[in-house]
């Protein structure tokens, strides 16, 4: 295997060893991504200059043997939706195509205290709107395992960076499943955290009430190490929880035996790629093998989850965009009469037309009159949601089903058809709604070559039982070790 | 045909919180513009906020002390527009469940007193401010106000005429002066007030059509701009007019208020529950230990003044209308055997002074104990009333002790006889005619010889004992 192939654990080992430089491994890396990038497209930005720099550091800190985290010395990559003190933040919009933030995002100060290194920051949808990064303003990210496919969305950029060795992890986040469905395209792990387990300071915000990052890594292994370094409270988010959080290399067992899973009919049903079911069914049966008790369980309002989460969304974002006006960073119109048409010229331009759909779809919901009709009634749907949950939970210990309804389709396949690529997120879009855990390994290929992904969603704070079924299944498989051929 | 105002009033008092509402920049009024922000209070993309706890507290002591009943959980909202003035283009405020509701606010209004209903208060943050003709090409903005807390207070349609309103005003200013939350400096705009009003034909049920006329910033512009509002609606009406439910600006230094957008035009807010905050929950024993921090409250100190001090209910609600003017009484009483005399030279000649300068109670240049002192001179019979108003003006203007002004321009009665009897020899040798006439029976004549020897004295001597020695003279 090539030194951008293997994962962080496994080149953590070699680090400590000192049988690898942290600047050899940052220099190879960077070498990935000068040669082939530009035909994958994972990143907006690439900060080669001060990853350099920061891996000398850290390697003059591992050289005087100072005792240093785990994933010392690591390069790694975030989505362009996290803030970055010094160093552009996009949201792979127009609008913000020159912001520079003046302050990190707190996962971003997390990940230096832990002393990895920030290769630069990836392609996604615009502000995390879509599920193929064609939504993005800069380029199209294609999917590692075949260039014709989309990764994904709207961490494409994360899901393909860590999938075709860019980055050897990546930050993602996701608000409806824009980690854990481009995760399952590309054939790597991801994990959207309980809501509230990650702080949000710093993360541009789509829709506050649902926005959660996370990391997306070659094993789950990667998946826990990156979670014991981005979980915690954090005073400067209101919404993150103050709990104990455990170290989630524990979880790290493999064993099954006795774990309830229980698999939703609705999941399984009509809309589901056969592959794509077959392929989670074949991993219900394996962990089954292993001591798992599986069986059918229902979650009733399903099929409401989506309507649910597109007003919910779409309103948080029609409300959390509206400062992006031209007045006072980013993009500004160079033409305008006056302050009306400032607004309206810097936003009709700054925006891409996904970007705008979901603004008008919100604003429409939350205005006088239809409030009670569309964004109340969202509400109810998610409380509803929710119980359907803590039922369910009350029978198994987590739920399995598939992550999106398909593998990785054809680059502008669904880009005419917002309502199909919306149906994408059916299966992932619950997860947010109730604030639940949901992890994707790797478990499986379609006829064609392209990656499966399947999901298991928690209860809440319980990452850990996740982490231990996903390994489980990832050592007793090896999906996990595969690559795309790129 | 006779007609009834009705009024209601939205009052924004900025709290006086060392912080700002969901960060840590200082509320502190003025510096350089720009300098009192960061990237929270400046809305930049990803920043989150953290409310400041000290809010809440300062709104529940304002909601108690208005008699409200306190929410014990309540929550924030986004209230949406569009503005350079608000860097998120939505303003955090609360809704639908605000922290206080259900109060009232007793006012008195020539004598009769009167309850004010409070429907809410409510926790917002404030907007920065836009700065026109400074700049040749457009507008500057200064986000320094940015996020700096405020109190929405807002009364029921309970007054009936603009000295109501006012007083209304005058009354939630002293409460939030004595709770010391706010500043409420009316010309800096930490004190601003919404009037909302209809007129209605006397004996009518159903309510006219109301406007609103929006930040008013002094008790003057509250009077007028109401007194002007209601006759124009009752113009209108006279004359077969319609009035529209619009919102009006008050223009202070032309006297009248113009249309600004009516109610088609207003916007629509699209509120809804701000989801990067949680609910505002206020327990048991956090409300248990705001109440017990709350000091005493207009109301409760003017009925003291009245029982410890045995001063009249007109002169206790006066002296207690402003929690300054309230101090300063007490601290002058306290230090006299006379706080009857005290409040009397506070309701005369302080006020006389202040309204005189334009000047509150903060700058009255002494402290209180210095009026007890001049009250006791007087008392004493070391000077003369006549004396005092002039060494009180004299304590005004320099902020000195009156027993060092008396005695420095030598201002203590004369009762020295001898130098009596001399000033009096002089008076009734240059006054022929008015002896005369007095000993001729005109009683007259004899106050205007003493009215003489005082001059001839500068006022200082005795005036008993000038009257005694000049009756014994002319009597000789």
């Amino acid at each position: 295997m090539e030194l951008y192939e293997l994962s962080a654990h496994e080149l953590s080992g070699l680090i400590k060893n000192k049988k690898l430089s942290v600047v050899e491994l940052t220099d190879t890396i960077l070498k990935r991504i000068e040669n082939i990038d530009s035909s994958v497209g994972s990143y907006v930005t690439v900060s080669g200059v001060e990853a350099l720099k920061k891996a000398g550091q850290i390697q003059e800190k591992i050289d005087k043997g100072a005792n240093l985290p785990a994933l010392a010395g690591i390069p790694c990559a975030v989505k362009d939706n996290m803030c970055t003190e010094g160093i552009l933040t996009t949201c792979a919009s127009k609008i913000l195509n020159n912001f520079i933030p003046p302050y990190n995002a707190t996962v971003i100060d997390r990940l230096n205290a832990e002393e990895t290194v920030l290769l630069g920051k990836l392609n996604m949808d615009e502000f995390a709107m879509g599920g193929s990064t064609e939504n993005s303003w800069f380029k199209q990210t294609r999917n590692p395992w075949n260039p014709e496919r989309v990764p994904g969305g709207s961490s494409g950029g994360a899901a393909a960076a860590v999938s075709c060795g860019e980055a050897v992890f990546a930050l993602g986040s996701d608000t409806g499943g824009s980690i854990r469905q481009p995760a399952s395209f590309c054939g790597v792990v991801g994990m959207k955290p309980t809501y509230g387990a990650v702080s949000r300071f710093g993360l541009v915000a789509f829709a506050s009430s649902l926005d959660q990052i996370g990391p997306l890594t070659r094993d789950v292994t990667d998946c826990a190490l990156v979670l014991n370094a981005i979980t915690g409270h954090d005073p400067k988010d209101s919404t993150s929880a103050a709990v104990e959080y455990p170290d989630y290399t524990r979880a790290l067992v493999n064993d099954v035996k006795g774990l309830k899973i229980g698999i939703p009919r609705e999941y399984m049903s009509e809309g589901l790629n056969p592959e794509v079911g077959k392929a989670v069914m074949e991993a219900a049966a394996v962990l089954e093998k292993l001591g798992a008790v599986c069986e059918e369980i229902s979650l009733p309002i399903t099929e409401y989850a989506i309507p649910a989460y597109y007003i919910i969304s779409s309103a948080e974002a029609s409300s959390n965009l509206a400062r992006y006006d031209g007045i006072k960073y980013g993009y500004r119109a160079e033409k305008f009469t006056d302050l009306l048409d400032l607004y309206k010229q810097t936003r009709s331009e700054g925006f891409g037309a996904e970007v705008k759909r979901r603004i008008m779809l919100g604003t429409y919901a939350l205005s006088s009159g239809y409030y009670d009709a569309y964004y109340k009634k969202a509400l109810q749907v998610r409380t509803l949601i929710r119980k359907g949950f803590d039922e369910a939970f009350e029978k198994c210990d987590m739920v399995l089903g598939p992550t999106a309804p398909t593998t990785a389709y054809k680059i502008g396949e669904k880009a005419d058809d917002p309502l199909a690529m919306y149906l994408g997120d059916i299966y992932t879009v619950s997860a947010n709604i109730a604030g639940l855990p949901g992890l994707v390994v790797p478990c499986g290929f379609d006829g064609s070559g392209l990656p499966i992904g399947m999901q298991l969603i928690g209860k809440p704070f319980d990452e850990s039982s996740l982490l231990r079924a996903g390994f489980t299944f990832e050592q007793n498989t090896g999906y996990h070790k595969l690559r795309p051929g790129i | 045909m006779e007609y009834e105002i009705i009024m209601g009033l939205e009052i924004h008092a900025e709290l006086n919180t060392k912080s700002k509402i969901f960060c840590t920049c200082t509320t502190e009024f003025g510096g350089e513009p720009n300098t009192h922000c960061c990237p929270i209070c400046t809305g930049m993309p990803g920043v989150l906020p953290v409310l400041n706890k000290c809010v809440v507290e300062y709104a529940v002591k304002a909601g108690l002390a208005m008699n409200c009943t306190i929410s014990d959980f309540s929550k924030q909202d986004r209230k949406n527009y569009f503005y350079p003035d608000l860097p998120k283009a939505y303003q955090v405020s609360q809704f639908d469940l605000p922290l206080c509701k259900n109060g009232y606010v007793p006012i008195i209004v020539d004598g009769v007193r009167k309850n004010i209903g409070i429907t809410r208060i409510h926790i917002e943050e404030d907007a920065g401010k836009l700065i026109h003709d400074q700049w040749e090409t457009g507008s500057l903005v200064d986000y320094n106000r940015c996020g700096v807390p405020l109190i929405e207070i807002v009364s029921e349609p309970d007054m009936r005429t603009p000295d109501e309103a006012r007083a209304f005003v005058e009354s939630v200013k002293a409460i939030l002066e004595y709770l010391d939350v706010s500043d409420c400096k009316m010309q800096e705009g930490s004190l601003r007030a919404d009037v909302n009003l209809s007129v209605r034909p006397v004996g009518r049920e159903k309510f006219g059509t109301r406007t609103e006329m929006k930040n008013l910033n002094s008790f003057r512009s509250i009077f007028r701009a109401a007194e002007n509002e209601a006759k124009r609606q009752i113009r209108e009406l006279e004359s077969g007019g319609t009035i529209y439910q619009e919102t009006r600006r008050w223009d202070d230094n032309k006297g009248y208020s113009y249309a600004m957008r009516s109610k088609e035009e207003a916007h629509d807010y699209r509120y809804f529950p701000e989801p990067d905050l949680v609910p505002v929950v206020v327990d048991e024993e956090w409300l248990g230990r705001i109440r017990a921090s709350l000091p005493e409250l207009p109301e409760a100190r003017k009925c003291r003044y009245i029982s410890e001090f045995g001063l009249p209910e007109y002169d206790a609600a006066l002296l207690t209308s402003s929690k300054r003017l309230a101090d300063f009484y007490e601290e002058a009483a306290a230090g006299s055997s006379n706080a009857k005399a005290v409040s009397n030279w506070i309701m005369g000649d302080v006020m006389r002074i202040l309204k005189e300068k334009g000047l509150e109670a903060e700058s009255i240049p002494f402290p209180g104990s210095y009026l007890a002192q001049l009250v006791s001179l007087i008392d004493k019979g070391t000077i003369s009333g006549t004396i005092a108003k002039k060494v009180f003006d004299k304590m005004f203007e320099t902020g000195r002790e009156p027993v060092s002004i008396v005695k420095e321009e030598g201002l203590e009665v004369v009762n020295d006889e001898a130098a009596l009897a001399a000033a009096i020899k002089k008076i009734l040798d240059s006054n022929p005619q008015s002896v005369s006439d007095y000993r001729s029976g005109k009683e007259k004549a004899f106050g205007f010889l003493v009215g003489q020897a005082m001059k001839e004295t500068r006022g200082k001597a005795n005036p008993q004992l000038i009257n005694k020695m000049l009756k014994e003279e002319l009597d000789k």
